[in-house]
């Protein structure tokens, strides 16, 4: 008997009609598309886009040159040189990030022991050049400057979770 | 008014022929390049995406009514490339092979009482005998283009349409012996009366296996292994390119349009208005017979896309199956019933 109803239901097509009014019911709903250059999807405090290097409010900027991000950094993308400042802090020369090799898992923030290294929400950006990618330091604090309230409000909202 | 009917009377007939040809193909073609841009609409809204709605004209978006007309223009200026290995002529014949019956089968159809090209008793035939030359093209192509997917798929497409080919002809057999006649024309006066005695409801088993082995014969979702992306890449027209590729996508989506419209004439009375018997009939007398084909015909044209966005394409196998198992043996019943009830 139940060979004779599966016969009969394959014979006219049952389960082909009850797919077409699916997708016949799901036209009238409404797209899922976010028409993204004028539209943008809600980005999270925790996001890692572009990097940037913090300075504390006085203006000094607060990488020590612990190199703790260089050695963390599972693609090494990170080099770092440093020396002794004329009033005998220790700061870097150099600190250079290269985003082609740049995986954004953010273990360099994390490692981060003054917070002076960052991934913004920064996500819309690109290179003309061949060189462009590698982030200076000169750069990466430039972008610190640009977005420092951004980046301070994120990490307040993060606080008690991190 | 008088005076043009005198003019057009003067112009020589082949004038007057390529005129009406112009007035068939010019719109048709139009039809097939906005029925890219609904197809990608459709498809987009049954999955919840939008579609096209970028390009549009002098900076207003409109939709993205624009989109088809990029499309042509971008595959107009594309180069074409002819593989080394390829049969150079066949392979540039293979294109136009495919979209000349998808064309010239248009002749013989009326759009409305008396509004035909060729008015030749034969016309069933002579369609049926078109639309099975237009896999000639895919099988040149296949053949030509001198690469493994490419035949693969062409090889696929012609034992397809063989299979499908048969069950068709047998349900236009159904229709032609309901009709009693092979001329279109009369095929649609034969169905005269009411919507229900249109030839779905009397032969409404041939109807289903008709429509389905056109979307079979056109090599359309979910029949579309002939070009199955994810196992032979594009099928017959892989190495196909620029205008040559254009003209084998013209032919898919006139073929389409082609089968719409013989189902709406030859199942769903052609320009026969549905409110006939009934008393809405004299309301909608002022209505054009061609409004009710078109829109039958565009009710078919909805369906070949909303079975795109439904099924997942058919196991070889099993397509072959439902053309030679089911298809033909239901087909053959039909018409040995209902020429019984014709005769008795």
């Amino acid at each position: 008997m139940n060979t004779v109803i599966n016969y009969l239901r394959s014979l006219f097509l049952f389960e082909l009609l009850r797919g077409l009014s699916l997708t016949a019911r799901y036209m009238w709903r409404k797209p899922f598309t976010l028409e993204y250059p004028e539209e943008k999807a809600p980005v999270s405090p925790r996001f890692r886009g572009l990097h940037a290097l913090r300075r504390y409010p006085n203006g000094e900027e607060r990488c020590i040159a612990c190199k703790l991000c260089e050695a963390v950094c599972p693609a090494l993308a990170i080099t770092i040189e440093a020396e002794p400042r004329d009033d005998g802090s220790r700061r870097t020369t150099r600190y250079d990030i290269d985003l082609f090799k740049c995986i954004y898992c953010g273990f360099c923030e994390e490692s981060c022991p003054v917070d002076a290294i960052v991934e913004t929400r920064v996500y819309e950006y690109h290179f003309e050049q061949r060189g462009e990618q590698i982030m200076t330091k000169q750069k990466l604090l430039e972008i610190g400057d640009q977005y420092e309230q951004q980046i301070a409000a994120d990490r307040q909202a993060q606080a008690a979770v991190r | 008014m008088e005076y043009l009917q005198t003019f057009w009377a003067e112009l020589p007939v082949v004038v007057q022929i390529l005129l009406k040809i112009a007035a068939i193909m010019l719109p048709l073609m139009l039809t097939v390049a906005y029925y890219t841009y609904a197809e990608r609409k459709v498809i987009g809204h049954m999955q919840s995406r939008m579609g096209p709605n970028r390009v549009g004209f002098f900076g207003f978006r409109l939709l993205g009514l624009g989109q088809p007309i990029a499309d042509a223009v971008k595959l107009m200026f594309k180069e074409i490339v002819i593989p080394s290995g390829a049969n150079k002529l066949l392979f540039l014949l293979a294109p136009l092979l495919s979209i000349g019956p998808a064309l010239a089968a248009w002749a013989v159809f009326p759009f409305d009482a008396g509004l035909v090209l060729a008015d030749i008793n034969a016309g069933l035939l002579y369609i049926l005998a078109l639309t099975s030359l237009g896999v000639y093209g895919v099988i040149i192509a296949g053949w030509a283009s001198n690469s493994k997917y490419a035949l693969l798929g062409a090889m696929r497409s012609a034992a397809q349409i063989v299979a499908y080919e048969i069950a068709m002809g047998f349900a236009l057999v159904g229709v032609l012996v309901a009709a009693g006649s092979l001329n279109l024309g009369e095929i649609v006066t034969a169905q005269q009366g009411s919507i229900l005695s249109w030839y779905w409801l009397p032969l409404l088993p041939l109807f289903v296996i008709y429509f389905i082995s056109g979307v079979a014969e056109t090599n359309r979702a979910p029949f579309d292994v002939a070009e199955g992306e994810s196992e032979i890449v594009a099928g017959f027209h892989v190495e196909y390119s620029g205008m040559t590729f254009a003209v084998f996508f013209l032919a898919e989506y006139a073929n389409m349009i082609l089968i719409s419209a013989l189902t709406a004439l030859m199942f769903l009375g052609g320009w026969l208005s549905p409110f006939q018997g009934t008393f809405l009939e004299s309301w909608f007398a002022w209505v054009p017979g061609i409004f009710w084909f078109l829109l039958k015909t565009g009710f078919f044209m909805f369906c070949f896309l909303w079975f795109r966005a439904t099924f997942p394409r058919y196991r070889y196998d099993q397509i072959m199956r439902l053309g030679w198992k089911v298809f033909i043996p239901i087909t053959i019943v039909w018409i040995v019933l209902v020429a019984y009830l014709k005769v008795s």
